[in-house]
């Protein structure tokens, strides 16, 4: 390629009207190495265009849709957990709830008897013991004897 | 869509778009954060990417946007990015150190250009895009992109002479 045509396709590129075909001309010839002296300057810029072109994205594609999986995974983790919790202080209470249901009666008749009878149980336990509590009076006598006043 | 089509789809331009916002953003870091907010929108919408008959050009638009975006917050928050990726990342070749060092000058240089231009230039001259297809990634029309492609290339001359003739080649 001879030196004019070369400027020439230099002027129009600066200009803005050269085509991909003649730039790709531009960028051969100044890779080649009879590149004329008073266009050396040149060089560098096709140079570096074609060397940018090969710098590629290296980072694995992608790794944030697995992101949102986990984070799905965690959401769903603690839906179970929590449903677990739920689950366990609902039956607790239901226990609870039985417990308390124990010892209720729906006829009047036989919650009096056995009211009758849970108090004459305990009147009688209460009873229990009283007379070796008779003992204490056995001392007073003694002190009264004792310290005449 | 599955994962592996979706991979597919997107394999012959990924690279475009990591390029195009390392273009905007300037940081290696950022712009594969963005490319991956990009790819993550891009399968979000899944279902109704068929609906495109460009998916790429879609792709490229919304890193634009995306990029814009991203670098009017950081001026609003008052921030500024940090990059400290000047040096390529390609394996230097030992015997064109001086080389190396030139193309450098050419990003820093390319970098210092305003938002669209550099855009232009990414997208024509690294990717080499035809004018219809950036014209419709940018949503301008061609005249505009010919103008201010023609003021980049120019603006980048410019600067090469001057590091040119401070005697840096």
């Amino acid at each position: 390629m001879d030196c004019n045509n070369i400027e020439e396709l230099l002027e129009k590129y600066f200009q803005g009207g050269t085509s991909i075909a003649e730039e790709q001309e531009l960028r051969k010839y100044f890779s080649s190495s009879n590149v004329l002296p008073h266009l050396e300057q040149y060089k560098p810029l096709f140079g570096y265009f074609s060397l940018v072109k090969k710098e590629e994205f290296e980072r694995e594609i992608l790794p944030q849709t697995k992101k949102y999986n986990l984070a799905w995974l965690s959401i769903a983790a603690s839906v179970v957990v929590l449903l677990g919790i739920g689950t366990y202080v609902y039956l607790n209470n239901n226990k609870a709830n039985q417990n308390q249901d124990l010892g209720t009666y729906d006829d009047p008749e036989v919650a009096y008897r056995e009211t009758q009878k849970a108090l004459a149980l305990l009147s009688n336990h209460v009873n229990v013991g009283i007379e070796s509590v008779q003992y204490v009076q056995e001392y007073q006598n003694s002190k009264n004897l004792i310290f005449k006043q | 869509m599955n994962q592996n089509e979706f991979v597919l789809l997107i394999a012959p331009f990924k690279d475009k778009v990591f390029r195009l916002a390392k273009r905007l953003l300037i940081s290696t870091e950022e712009a594969e954060d963005a490319t991956q907010e990009v790819l993550v929108k891009l399968w979000n919408k899944n279902g109704s990417l068929d609906g495109y008959n460009n998916v790429e050009a879609f792709a490229m638009t919304m890193t634009k946007n995306y990029c814009l975006d991203q670098l009017k917050s950081k001026r609003a928050g008052n921030l500024k990015t940090v990059h400290t990726n000047f040096t390529d990342k390609e394996p230097s070749l030992d015997k064109k150190v001086e080389d190396d060092d030139s193309l450098n000058w050419v990003e820093k240089i390319i970098n210092q250009l305003p938002e669209q231009q550099r855009l232009i230039i990414q997208m024509r001259d690294i990717e080499q895009y035809e004018f219809e297809e950036i014209a419709k990634i940018l949503e301008m029309n061609e005249t505009a992109i010919r103008v201010s492609l023609s003021r980049g290339r120019k603006r980048i001359r410019e600067f090469m002479l001057k590091t040119h003739s401070y005697g840096l080649q």
